[in-house]
């Protein structure tokens, strides 16, 4: 194992008392990618699972790569669509990659150095959460928002939304949509409205980036979108959050894997169901008048709800607290939509909200357990 | 009468290597030790010292806590050595044998006319009381206070698992006697959980209050048997012993005299030839091993107990108090390059399908002490809950053990568990939690705090 022997050789300056002691953690993480440790258990349990926080993230984001993929050509797609010229699949996927491939990097070379910086400070590990929140972040921003600010949204989210907590673990809020909500509210202008949507959509003639719960907000009907594009993904919205299709192969990856929680993604699609088919019945306006199933398919709905709600960190952590939650997420995302004009997309508030609420659906859940116990004490002692 | 209880949640682990139900009876070995290690909480104050000659059954320590509280020895000799550690503790008390095996003799006690507190002096004067434990604190049982009830599990449900019907099937008689006293300590509440398949405890043990239990690991723990027959509340104890200690018991109630025999499954994928050996609690392991061929000899982790709760012993050592597993390993310090990214590696064993083990599932695997990962933060929630049978949140129990919040402690159910239960939660855990070690240290600084 010649790799083995030059890294046991570059180890000895980060090893205790040494020179680069302080650095430790980033070389640990740069070797730990490159081999399972040979770490054996101490105490507890003498066998472990093969499972490790970095295989749960790498499933993660092999679960996220459909959905980019078909993103970076959707991204092509839509703005080649609306020029004059005949363009090739090709030619969308490299327009595609080159507006999105920056915007990954970015992501990653801001966040990482920040959660290195804070490991090595901390003299922890550095933990492998961020793989996948580098790249949910450019996978749910509009595609021509500057690099600037995909840079300073990652920073807020990754220092406010989650070191200012303790780290991995102990955010309240999932990251990646603290970096969303962060850029929608600081730059609203390049975040929302019907330019941005589409890549150069403010900049080129013709071309124009309206989302299908954009047109409905305003009461347009999107007539030129049939259900097989808004279930395909072919349509403008965030950058990979428009194939319903593509999510579903994601969901199936992490519901075969046994990393998300299909609890909360069942869930969230039981809430948004019941509130679109009330919404139906009433149908007062255009977005309630919105076939529900339709809702189901357009917009972040199903991007956010099986891979940003599942975050087990910020998500309710008790079983029956997954079910309550995934039904309120898809719930709010749905009262969202119909009834606040400015914010035509729900999910991302509603799955924040939802996030502040977790502890609590939490304690409730655990209240009524402790109950349970207690009850069960009285009627010893009643019987004693 | 009997009721049925099916554990639906737990995983059953199938390591290559269960013991082959033979059995060999192994001569006495040349030393023996009482390793302090098995009587967790217990501080020794000494009654024999170094080089003194001992008689079977004849006291070498008591409880500090309580001097009635006897410690006996397993074999005729003299005390070899007293091993201490740091703060001159005592780890360790290693006896010789004469090959005498000289004991002291007993009235035999007419325990059907008497009263459950002469059974009970009866035991803690002859040194057969460290075999009855209690919850809450997985403690030796404390003989002032009144059981709620007793408890014993006949079946073993962890990886490797010993075979107790094979073990208690030719010293049925005498189990029996020993119920009969357990009976007598705790009227009309022993509860005995046992395991479909035992067709013949079933059928041998009509007469007593059994559960039978159904479902994958930890099903067998007495913890969790407790949770379903009768949960443990605040202020409750309970007592448990194990099946083999019970036969010592009543073989001692009928003869007089203590001989704490201890059949052993010697187990796990390194091993040629598992199988059962009859010896003596505290035997020096080289008695037991040298009758083991193993595949390769080196780099081998020997562990008193199952591999998810046991500890781990060196091939010089003692066998302990309780354990009638001696599970053997190999030890997985090796590096495995890329070993983390999913599908590779498919021969380490995942509860999760990130890799290919589980199409084998069926078949006996080859699991390695390898931590397979790093310690992290508490990341993947809801995996605890899927291994642990018992209506308690573990993960937030786990975290108030941590914080050392005794009244979150006690409304989440400490008082129900048991580090054993949390062997599961070890082994599956993404971040690799020592789940085990901060439910220990969360019973004792409950103990320390309350008692």
């Amino acid at each position: 194992m010649k790799i083995r022997n030059i890294l046991d050789e570059l180890k000895k300056p980060f090893e205790k008392g040494q020179k680069l002691e302080k650095l430790y953690p980033a070389f640990d993480a740069f070797e730990t990618f490159l081999f399972v440790p040979n770490h054996t258990s101490k105490t507890g349990a003498h066998i472990r699972d093969a499972i490790d926080l970095k295989r749960v993230m790498i499933t993660v984001i092999i679960a996220l790569l459909p959905a980019l993929f078909y993103g970076i050509y959707n991204t092509g797609y839509q703005y080649l669509v609306q020029l004059p010229e005949s363009f090739t699949t090709v030619d969308a996927i490299i327009h595609g990659s080159y507006k999105i491939i920056p915007m990954i990097a970015v992501s990653y070379i801001v966040g990482l150095s920040i959660e290195f910086l804070f490991a090595i400070l901390r003299g922890h590990q550095v933990n492998e959460g961020y793989l996948v929140t580098g790249l949910l972040i450019p996978m749910i921003m509009p595609v021509d928002i500057p690099l600037w600010m995909v840079g300073v949204s990652v920073a807020f989210a990754v220092v406010i939304g989650k070191e200012a907590f303790g780290g991995t673990g102990m955010n309240i809020l999932n990251p990646a949509l603290t970096a969303r909500a962060f850029a929608f509210f600081a730059y609203p202008t390049y975040m929302s409205g019907n330019q941005v949507w589409v890549s150069e959509a403010s900049n080129v003639d013709g071309v124009s980036g309206e989302t299908i719960l954009g047109m409905l907000a305003a009461g347009n009907s999107p007539g030129q979108y049939s259900v097989m594009e808004m279930f395909v993904g072919s349509i403008p919205g965030s950058i990979a959050e428009t194939s319903t299709l593509m999510v579903l192969i994601g969901a199936i990856i992490l519901i075969y894997t046994g990393i998300g929680s299909w609890r909360i993604m069942l869930g969230g699609i039981i809430g948004a169901a019941i509130t679109g088919i009330l919404f139906n019945l009433w149908g007062a306006n255009a977005l309630m008048s919105f076939n529900w199933m339709n809702h189901l398919i357009v917009g972040g709905f199903a991007f956010g709800i099986v891979f940003m709600a599942t975050d087990p960190v910020s998500a309710s952590q008790t079983v029956k607290g997954k079910w309550i939650y995934g039904i309120l997420v898809g719930i709010l995302c749905i009262l969202i939509r119909v009834f606040n004009p400015a914010y035509p997309e729900g999910v991302m508030l509603a799955i924040l909200l939802m996030n502040v609420f977790a502890p609590t659906i939490d304690h409730y859940v655990i209240e009524s357990n402790v109950k349970k116990r207690e009850k069960r004490l009285i009627n010893q002692l009643k019987t004693a | 009468m009997s009721k049925d209880i099916r554990i639906k949640k737990g995983l059953s682990i199938n390591i290559k290597g269960t013991a082959d139900k033979k059995i060999e009876k192994l001569p006495l070995a040349n030393t023996y030790a009482l390793n302090l290690n098995d009587f967790h909480l217990i501080v020794p104050k000494l009654i024999k010292k170094e080089n003194q000659t001992i008689k079977r059954g004849e006291p070498i320590f008591y409880s500090k806590t309580n001097e009635n509280l006897l410690f006996v020895s397993p074999i005729s000799g003299k005390i070899k050595e007293i091993v201490r550690g740091e703060r001159r503790k005592i780890i360790n008390i290693i006896i010789e044998s004469d090959g005498e095996d000289d004991f002291i003799k007993n009235k035999p006690l007419n325990f059907k006319n008497s009263t459950a507190s002469d059974i009970k002096k009866h035991l803690l004067k002859s040194g057969l009381w460290p075999f009855f434990k209690q919850r809450p604190f997985d403690i030796i049982a404390d003989p002032n206070l009144k059981p709620k009830s007793i408890h014993v599990s006949c079946f073993d449900s962890a990886p490797l698992s010993v075979d107790f019907e094979f073990i208690l099937k030719d010293n049925i008689d005498l189990f029996k006697t020993g119920l009969d006293a357990l009976e007598i300590l705790c009227p009309d509440n022993l509860n005995l959980g046992l395991k479909k398949s035992q067709n013949f405890l079933i059928n041998e043990l009509s007469d007593y209050n059994f559960t039978v239990f159904d479902g994958p690991h930890p099903s067998g723990n007495v913890g969790v048997q407790i949770h379903h027959i009768n949960p443990i509340n605040s202020g409750d104890v309970v007592w448990i012993v194990k099946p083999e200690d019970i036969i010592t018991i009543g073989g001692f109630l009928k003869t007089g005299e203590f001989c704490p025999n201890r059949t052993i499954a010697v187990s796990g994928p390194p091993v040629k030839n598992p199988m059962y050996f009859k010896t003596r609690v505290g035997a020096k392991l080289n008695s037991i091993l040298n009758h083991i061929n193993f595949n390769d000899e080196s780099n081998l982790r020997i562990i008193n107990g199952d591999v998810l709760s046991g500890y781990k012993v060196k091939s010089d050592g003692f066998l302990g108090y309780y354990n009638n597993n001696l599970s053997v390993l190999k030890e997985g310090n090796n590096y495995r390059m890329f070993g983390w990214i999913p599908f590779i590696n498919n021969e380490v064993p995942s509860i999760y399908k990130t890799s290919f083990s589980w199409l084998s599932n069926n078949k006996p695997k080859e699991y390695d002490t390898n931590l397979n990962g790093e310690e992290r933060a508490f990341v993947a929630t809801g995996e605890m809950e899927s291994v642990f049978p018992m209506d308690v949140y573990p993960m937030q129990l786990v975290k108030e053990c941590l914080i050392g919040d005794i009244e979150k402690m006690e409304k989440l159910g400490i008082y129900e568990v048991s580090p054993e239960d949390f062997g599961l939660i070890d082994y599956s855990s993404s971040s690799k939690i020592e789940a085990q070690t901060i439910i220990r240290e969360g019973l004792d600084y409950l103990y320390k705090e309350t008692q």
